[in-house]
């Protein structure tokens, strides 16, 4: 893999750059997109520069938000705009290569290796993509230049916004070396606090440290960040329309109001089983271990799974399952702020099966068959057209139809 | 709390300036496959006939806010820009 040229394009501020292209008179002020005018999780998406200097940070709560800059203008995000948006970034990218692949909907690496012959070095196209951005789509870009993606992505973080960072071969050392590890890709806060007992600090002496005692540390993921450090990164870029195979499909909600007792989480887990259900059986799979996942109002946060006797994509097992779990694993210490389920180690739809005696096959097909009845009616007019009895007992609760929202996050690096 | 937070209304918003103006568009698709508008109808109403165009690109419109497909027209003499957003709307910049 010797030679390659790597760029990572990360857009600005995006979903603000995006409004602020659109919203003119609001240019120059503290801009933040986020929240739900109508239910109450309200968090800050992206800022704006001018909001940042303020003290506004992604993932802040409105209110803290606006206590940190006043005259702060909040915007409810609009995020079917942010994916044309991306959308037409993804097109500009494409002028210069197949290998595209997307890091969330902003972000995307792009091996231009083969484009150096005619449209000149990564540095010469990282300039014209960051002026066509600019010009075309009226947002800015920061692009790292490298021979791996982990420096790329390291690049583009390096000066923002606006700008264009080489990493390559020869100044890596002396450009990502005195940077904190933690702005490494996959250095979070538990690893931070693991390499800083041992004394590391900056990427260089994370690629400086000895390996084995890294591994003998951190396990696989020190060899892998080591080789990071080092510039020993070889994975590729995915080609443009390249899906990871879906590992898991899951789901989760902020609820309208604090769940506090089992009949409220009862209602929200199968409201949330049914979408994990019905995209199971869109995608033909089953899943054969379900997760709940519970957040309290203090925000601490826990997962549970367990292993299920047969892989199942009905809904009322998956649901049943994921609240056995939830009672068995929750003392009520404190109110539930949200709660997630998910369906993992999927196996295809028509995989073979060892019955076992006591279960009933004719029961588990009539669930199927009911299953797809119900697919059928929403399909044809709307989600809450058929609703379990359940439902009926919180309306605000059950109100909410969770496999509509959209999904942005990235999928993980290694795929 | 959330109650008092106070959002900004996108539609709001874009209507208190007047810079991006939607408009009504004639145009044809040529045999090659070419999208090209030949007149735009103004909010009063009035038509207006596009002689030549004289350039088109993407480009977005800091002053109009928005981006798209710009057609560099001539309009009764004057040239102005004419844009084709992708979700299919056409706008022009008031002077």
């Amino acid at each position: 893999m010797a030679g390659r040229t790597i760029l990572h394009s990360d857009a600005n501020c995006f979903y603000a750059s995006v409004e602020l292209l659109h919203h003119p008179e609001l240019r120059g002020k503290p801009v933040a997109v986020g929240g739900d005018p109508e239910a109450r999780h309200g968090i800050v998406l992206t800022a704006d520069y001018v909001a940042k200097r303020c003290g506004v940070k992604t993932g802040m709560a409105l209110w803290q938000a606006r206590q940190a800059c006043p005259e702060v203008v909040f915007l409810p995000p609009r995020m079917d705009l942010y994916l044309r948006f991306s959308h037409m970034a993804r097109e500009i990218y494409a002028e210069y290569t197949d290998l595209q692949e997307p890091f969330g909907i902003d972000e995307s690496w792009l091996d231009v290796t083969a484009s150096a012959s005619l449209k000149g070095d990564g540095m010469a196209i990282a300039e014209e993509l960051r002026e066509r951005m600019k010009r075309e789509l009226g947002i800015t870009v920061s692009v790292g230049v490298s021979f791996n993606k982990i420096f790329a992505k390291l690049g583009s973080d390096y000066k923002k916004p606006d700008a264009i960072t080489g990493m390559r071969e020869w100044e890596f050392r002396e450009k990502a070396w005195p940077l904190p590890a933690s702005d490494l890709l996959y250095v979070g806060r538990s690893t931070r606090a693991k390499l800083y007992k041992l004394g590391i600090l900056t990427i260089g002496d994370l690629a400086t440290a000895p390996e084995e005692v890294l591994h003998a540390h951190l396990g696989k993921m020190g060899s892998i960040l080591w080789a990071f450090a080092n510039g020993y990164d070889d994975s590729p870029v995915k080609a443009e329309g390249f899906h990871a195979p879906i590992k898991s499909i899951g789901n989760s909600t902020t609820s309208p109001r604090d769940l506090v007792n089992n009949e409220d989480v009862k209602i929200v887990l199968y409201l949330l089983a049914e979408s994990v259900a019905r995209r199971l059986r869109e995608n033909g799979f089953r899943c054969r271990v379900v997760e709940v996942s519970v957040r309290d109002n203090d925000l601490f946060c826990f997962t549970r799974q367990r292993k299920l006797d047969y892989a199942t994509n009905v809904t009322g097992e998956i649901a049943g399952e994921a609240f056995t779990l939830f009672v068995e694993n929750y003392d009520w210490g404190k109110p539930i702020r949200s709660v997630g389920v998910r369906g993992s180690d999927l196996v295809t739809d028509n995989y073979w099966e060892q019955l076992d005696l006591f279960s009933s096959v004719e029961r588990r097909e009539k669930q199927m068959k009911v299953d797809a009845a119900v697919d059928e009616v929403r399909k044809r007019f709307g989600f809450f057209a058929v609703q379990r009895g359940l439902m009926h007992c919180d309306e605000r609760l059950s109100h909410l139809d969770a496999r509509e929202e959209h999904t942005v996050h990235p999928h993980g690096y290694f795929g | 709390m959330d109650r008092e937070i106070g959002f900004y209304d996108h539609e709001y918003g874009s209507k208190a300036r007047s810079a991006k103006v939607y408009v009504d568009v004639r145009a044809v698709f040529t045999k090659d496959g070419q999208l090209r508008p030949t007149s735009i109808i103004w909010k009063d109403g009035t038509e207006y006939e596009i002689q030549a165009i004289k350039d088109v690109r993407r480009a977005a419109s800091l002053r109009a806010g928005g981006a798209g497909l710009r057609y560099t027209c001539v309009i009764a003499g004057r040239e102005s820009h004419l844009y084709y957003e992708d979700n299919n709307l056409w706008f022009v910049e008031e002077k």
